[in-house]
């Protein structure tokens, strides 16, 4: 019923805009990271030395691997605190149920800028935490290493992110049939055992969604560790962001970047995989 | 059946439910306490409560110059990628093209890959095309990146649509440019503001792409950003309960308008952020 001049009038402006300010800065970062720099200035002979240097130089595996440390540690700290939230809700809650499903999703689009300082104050050497600690009188002094480590990184994206696991967990299990349930204990389940072969199996793909954002979304953040992480805790894309700045070698933060990339493609994809394989019908 | 469940695991389960919801909403009830407090951003408990800090964020003419900055580039980029993000649903929905499935995957790109990633990549091509950065690039890479969010906001509207009414509309003589604004647009308008609303939120909170992509003028999330590091005061505070309270305002009014606008699906698409 569209006319052929409707499709292209619709098609051409979105196709033009995202080729020109999305795929072209995309395809430049990819061929920056086959480039160089010599003497300060941007050599444009492709080759494979900065992905070389990546893969020779220990100091680059050494942040990847407290990079993906530190994702871990995020993921695994937000499914513990996001799934029993979500399985609370979703089977316990009652009537109040819709608005503390509101409650949980508003600070997801609530300032991360904001979330991040909360913390800062809260774990600092003078913070909240200290002070509060200091009142009771369980400690004389300050703990310094609430800030500016990598447990307050983990701490503050935790934070962030826990909302982001429990959304598709609790959409997960707000789609297990509830007759599921319900004959499995007629048939003399007991709790434990409807919710280890019942509701846990059902529940993986959303747990595997949730997980996937909580990991990827660590993996690729600087901010954290500029705001309350310090330099015990310099992730991967802080590296890429300091050789763009003072270390003026974009070709190489390129390929990191590149390499980010396809580290976050690649997790997406699996991940997509495995939860089809594991989604209920 | 929840009935002899709730008895049995319930205590423990509703304990751990609720120190969750305490964490998530600890920090900000913190923050926001401590906006009252005198003696500055730490210590317990808070003493001396004062509107000092609001007294003196209230005078701040640089950060009030960031506010009208940040709201600048959100009102820019609400526009460009509803626009955008309208056209591209509509190709989405109705159009072949060669390139459709990339299209679709190179659009949400934005929303999947760290903000430093299309930050720095916009940030190559400015330098690539000799731009000066400025507030202007700051918008051109917000309005880009959220394109993804009014596109996958709007694609869902359109899938809701009748399309009878617009066929009818064009039997009836209608133009297809009267049908788009009579009817086609009109039908959006839920999914519309609910975009915008989304877009304006995420753009008056953007840093990972800001970061790179600013000039001399400051956002207001770049404004905090550079304060912090230069020691930090309660005033950040107040600034940052002003952020939230104007966030979770303009959240709650996206949310319900989305849900009357999509109904009862409205929750299996929320399901996916």
């Amino acid at each position: 019923m569209y006319s052929n001049a409707y499709k292209k009038l619709v098609s051409l402006p979105p196709l033009l805009w995202v080729g020109l300010f999305l795929l072209l800065p995309y395809a430049l970062m990819l061929a920056h990271s086959f480039w160089a720099v010599r003497d300060g200035m941007l050599v444009r002979q492709p080759d494979l030395h900065n992905y070389v240097t990546l893969f020779s130089k220990p100091v680059y595996a050494a942040v990847l691997v407290r990079t993906m440390r530190i994702a871990a540690a995020v993921t695994l700290c937000s499914l513990l605190l996001g799934y029993p939230l979500a399985y609370y809700l979703s089977f316990h809650a009652g009537a109040p149920k819709e608005l503390l499903y509101q409650l949980v999703i508003v600070p997801l689009w609530v300032s991360y800028l904001v979330r991040g300082y909360a913390w800062k104050t809260i774990l600092g050497s003078e913070g909240v935490l200290n002070g509060f600690f200091e009142y009771l009188h369980l400690t004389h002094g300050p703990v310094a290493f609430l800030l500016y480590s990598p447990f307050a990184v983990v701490v503050m994206l935790t934070h962030i992110y826990t909302p982001f696991v429990f959304l598709p967990i609790y959409a997960a299990l707000e789609h297990i049939p509830r007759t599921l349930v319900e004959a499995s204990e007629d048939l003399g389940a007991g709790a434990a055992q409807t919710f280890l072969r019942i509701i846990l199996p059902l529940s993986i793909p959303g747990l595997l969604a949730g997980a996937t954002f909580a990991f990827v979304l660590s993996l690729g953040d600087f901010l954290a560790p500029l705001l309350v992480g310090g330099a015990s805790s310099t992730m991967i894309a802080n590296v890429v962001q300091s050789l763009f700045g003072a270390a003026y070698d974009r070709p190489l933060g390129s390929a990191i970047s590149v390499g980010l990339v396809i580290i976050t493609v690649s997790l997406l994809v699996l991940s997509e995989r495995l939860e089809k394989r594991w989604r209920y019908q | 059946m929840s009935g002899h469940c709730r008895n049995r695991r319930g205590p423990l389960l509703l304990v751990y439910a609720a120190l969750v919801f305490v964490f998530i909403y600890l920090p900000v009830i913190v923050l926001i306490l401590y906006s009252f407090n005198r003696d500055g951003v730490g210590g317990f408990p808070p003493r001396h409560l004062t509107l000092a800090w609001y007294r003196q964020l209230f005078a701040d003419a640089p950060l009030w110059d960031a506010v009208a900055n940040s709201l600048k580039v959100a009102a820019g980029s609400v526009t460009l990628s509803l626009t955008l993000g309208l056209l591209a649903a509509l190709a989405l929905d109705r159009a072949s093209f060669p390139g459709k499935a990339l299209f679709r995957r190179l659009v949400l790109l934005p929303l999947i890959l760290p903000g430093i990633i299309t930050g720095l990549s916009l940030l190559m091509f400015f330098v690539f095309v000799g731009a000066q950065l400025s507030l202007f690039t700051v918008f051109l890479g917000h309005g880009t990146a959220l394109i993804s969010v009014a596109t996958t906001e709007l694609f869902a509207g359109l899938q809701k649509m009748d399309r009878a009414q617009e066929e009818a509309s064009l039997d009836l003589g209608a133009t297809p440019w009267q049908t788009f604004w009579r009817v086609t647009v009109p039908n959006l308008k839920l999914s519309l503001i609910a975009a915008g609303l989304l877009i304006f939120t995420l753009s008056m909170d953007e840093i990972a792409v800001t970061f790179f992509l600013t000039g001399r003028d400051n956002t207001l999330p770049l404004e905090i950003w550079g304060r912090l590091r230069r020691g930090i005061t309660p005033e950040i505070n107040a600034v940052s309960a002003l952020i939230l309270a104007v966030s979770v305002a303009l959240i709650v009014i996206w949310y319900r308008v989305r849900t009357r606008g999509l109904g009862a699906d409205a929750r299996e698409l929320l399901e996916r952020p």
